[in-house]
């Protein structure tokens, strides 16, 4: 095989890792500072995926523009949830947190499965087929799209986080349950927020996602399971480790669909997975655990 | 053997459970094919609930993968049945030792490496996946085209190959359902059980009072696998097809904690409720949502989920805690599984 080929492989392995890592992002900002790992999140991806679907197929909504709608949406919907449902687990045993975002998970899934039935759908955009030739390398054009849109997103968020007196305040909650208690911040209503920012991350990613992929409801447990091998191998709670992560395990799938076989691609994300866990138990960036 | 069996269990609890029995052992001779196949359902979810609960509920380590000893459990026996003709008794031994085997493995990484809490729990649903994947390209179980055991019409069923009509199942699956239960009382008050118990409560605390804590969970995953892969067993020669993308996929170890978590983790009782409850809940509303003509696939996970979320959110101890003090059955106050998980 010519070696443009590897080259061409690795740039769309790296466009769908950003937007992985985006998704990934969402994962790693709501553990980071609630501590509970939604078990939910690759079903909230597919109900985005699915936003996308109908907002294109009934209105011909271009799913890059409604990205900010439907993030909006998600927002809406995990700060309903953090509000009204987890914030009173977040002093229950971990299994017990677990299984109510199990449980979350199987109705959606299943509620999406009702809906819009098991077959798979898609989006197809006037641009689909578009590519840009960058000397050697054919670089598809929805993928560009998509790994810059989720650069846009990703950078957005760091700077609200950096920057914004909110972003320093839900930090705060992070670093020191108690303390942020203390000088007075309205933890409950910031770890709601922060629930939501997450699940805007990832209602931005699906709305991307949908370009490259076609969407069925059992996409969800696929993506859930995704995600946690990209925040833990990039480092659970580091935000810029969610989006390494994500582009290490997006060309890593890209190149074992090339060199073996695309049905066996899952597999080298699930051995770094396991390699990480035994040996880095932190993740790439992350922080030595104590 | 026989003070464990006994003790710690009054006699109300005695009655009930042997009322039960008695009931479930004549029920084939009273109920029609369709209730049958629910009460092997449900006989299925209240073994698996019981194994599971043996690592989740006694020693404390949350495993998500389970569908892995089930899938081991169930090929091994089915590719020996149908290459070598081999029996699944003589099949049983095999399986039991290929799951614990595999169990003792990801128990042994994890536990030398200090991976504890959720990301144990997601390292069990990377190896179940590993699995799917796996034998997705296992050719001598055909991989993704699934195997097969064969199926003819059966007027006399036979117990030594497992070939027969579902009541042979129903009482096979009933006899080790029974056996879970008395395993796992004389488990609780045994040796094992208390150091389990230590462990799931404070595992710091439980290797400074001298348990040797990695001994213990070991013992403990490997216990749970070998005994969930009995369950596989049942399961290739009940259903006849096993697909790497069924029998491995996440959803079905979802399936297999729902039990006990609604019936109570880390209680004896709880799982085999909860096990009745919702299957049977699931086939009541599945029924009830037929005859108005409305069967989309999936409404049976909606419920569920539902139920998941409900006992989660407003019985964090399951139902049979409270369930077992409404009706005068509640343990002993020393007896272990009185208080489940704080």
């Amino acid at each position: 095989m010519p070696a443009e080929i590897y080259l061409n492989v690795a740039v769309s392995g790296l466009l769908t890792g950003l937007v992985y890592g985006l998704m990934a992002l969402g994962l790693s900002v709501i553990f980071g500072v609630v501590r509970v790992v939604n078990f939910a999140h690759g079903e909230m991806m597919t109900l985005a995926m699915y936003l996308a679907v109908v907002l294109f197929s009934a209105f011909k909504l271009d799913p890059l523009l409604m990205m900010v709608p439907i993030a909006a949406v998600l927002f809406v919907l995990g700060y309903a949830l953090q509000m009204g449902l987890i914030n009173p687990f977040i002093t229950r045993p971990e299994h017990s947190q677990f299984m109510l975002l199990v449980a979350i998970a199987i109705i959606l899934v299943n509620g999406l499965l009702i809906v819009f039935g098991p077959d798979a759908r898609s989006v197809q955009t006037s641009y689909a087929y578009d590519s840009f030739a960058v000397g050697p390398l054919i670089v598809d054009a929805t993928k560009t799209y998509a790994g810059l849109a989720a650069i846009a997103v990703a950078a957005a968020l760091f700077a609200f986080f950096r920057f914004a007196p909110l972003g320093k305040a839900i930090r705060a909650c992070a670093d020191n349950y108690t303390g942020a208690l203390v000088v007075g911040l309205d933890v409950k209503r910031l770890y709601a927020l922060t629930f939501g920012l997450g699940a805007a991350c990832v209602g931005a990613a699906g709305a991307m996602l949908v370009l490259i992929i076609d969407v069925t409801p059992q996409l969800g447990p696929a993506y859930t399971l995704l995600a946690f091998v990209i925040v833990i191998t990039g480092g659970l709670g580091s935000m810029p480790g969610a989006l390494v992560g994500g582009v290490l395990i997006g060309m890593t799938e890209a190149m074992a669909g090339l060199l073996f076989t695309p049905s066996a691609k899952s597999m080298f994300a699930f051995a770094i997975l396991v390699l990480v866990l035994l040996f880095r138990p932190q993740g790439i960036l992350g922080k030595q655990l104590s | 053997m026989r003070s464990l069996l006994l003790d710690g269990v009054s006699r109300r609890v005695w009655i009930a459970l042997g009322v039960t029995l008695a009931v479930l052992l004549i029920a084939p001779l009273i109920v029609n094919d369709y209730l049958l196949t629910i009460l092997i359902l449900i006989l299925y979810f209240a073994y698996t609930a019981q194994a599971w609960n043996i690592m989740m509920g006694f020693a404390g380590q949350l495993s998500l993968g389970h569908a892995l000893y089930v899938g081991l459990g169930a090929y091994t026996t089915a590719a020996l049945y149908v290459h070598f003709g081999l029996s699944p008794w003589l099949g049983l031994p095999v399986a039991v030792i290929v799951s614990a085997l595999t169990g003792a493995c990801i128990g042994f990484l994890a536990f030398r490496f200090r991976v504890a809490g959720v990301y144990f729990a997601i390292l069990t649903i990377a190896f179940a996946e590993f699995a799917r994947i796996g034998f997705d390209h296992f050719g001598w179980v055909n991989g993704s085209s699934g195997l097969f055991l064969p199926v003819a019409n059966y007027t006399q069923s036979d117990l030594w190959n497992l070939r027969g009509k579902p009541v042979m199942f129903y009482y096979v699956l009933l006899f080790f359902t029974v056996a879970a239960l008395a395993l796992c009382h004389a488990l609780l008050r045994s040796r094992a059980g208390y150091f389990w118990q230590a462990i799931r409560e404070d595992e710091e605390a439980a290797r400074s009072l001298g348990i040797d804590t990695f001994r213990y969970k070991m013992y403990a995953v490997v216990l749970s696998a070998g005994m969930t892969s009995v369950a596989g067993v049942f399961f290739a020669f009940y259903y006849n097809n096993l697909f790497p993308e069924q029998v491995f996929s996440i959803s079905r170890s979802v399936e297999l904690i729902l039990a006990p978590v609604i019936g109570g983790v880390g209680t004896l009782i709880g799982p085999i409720v909860g096990a009745f409850l919702l299957t049977g809940l699931a086939e009541v509303i599945w029924e009830f949502l037929n005859a108005f003509g409305f069967d989309p696939p999936g409404a049976k996970q909606v419920f569920y989920g539902i139920c998941l979320l409900f006992v989660v959110v407003l019985l964090p101890d399951g139902v049979w805690p409270p369930l077992s003090r409404a009706l005068g059955l509640a343990e002993r106050p020393d007896a272990p599984d009185d208080k489940p998980e704080a």
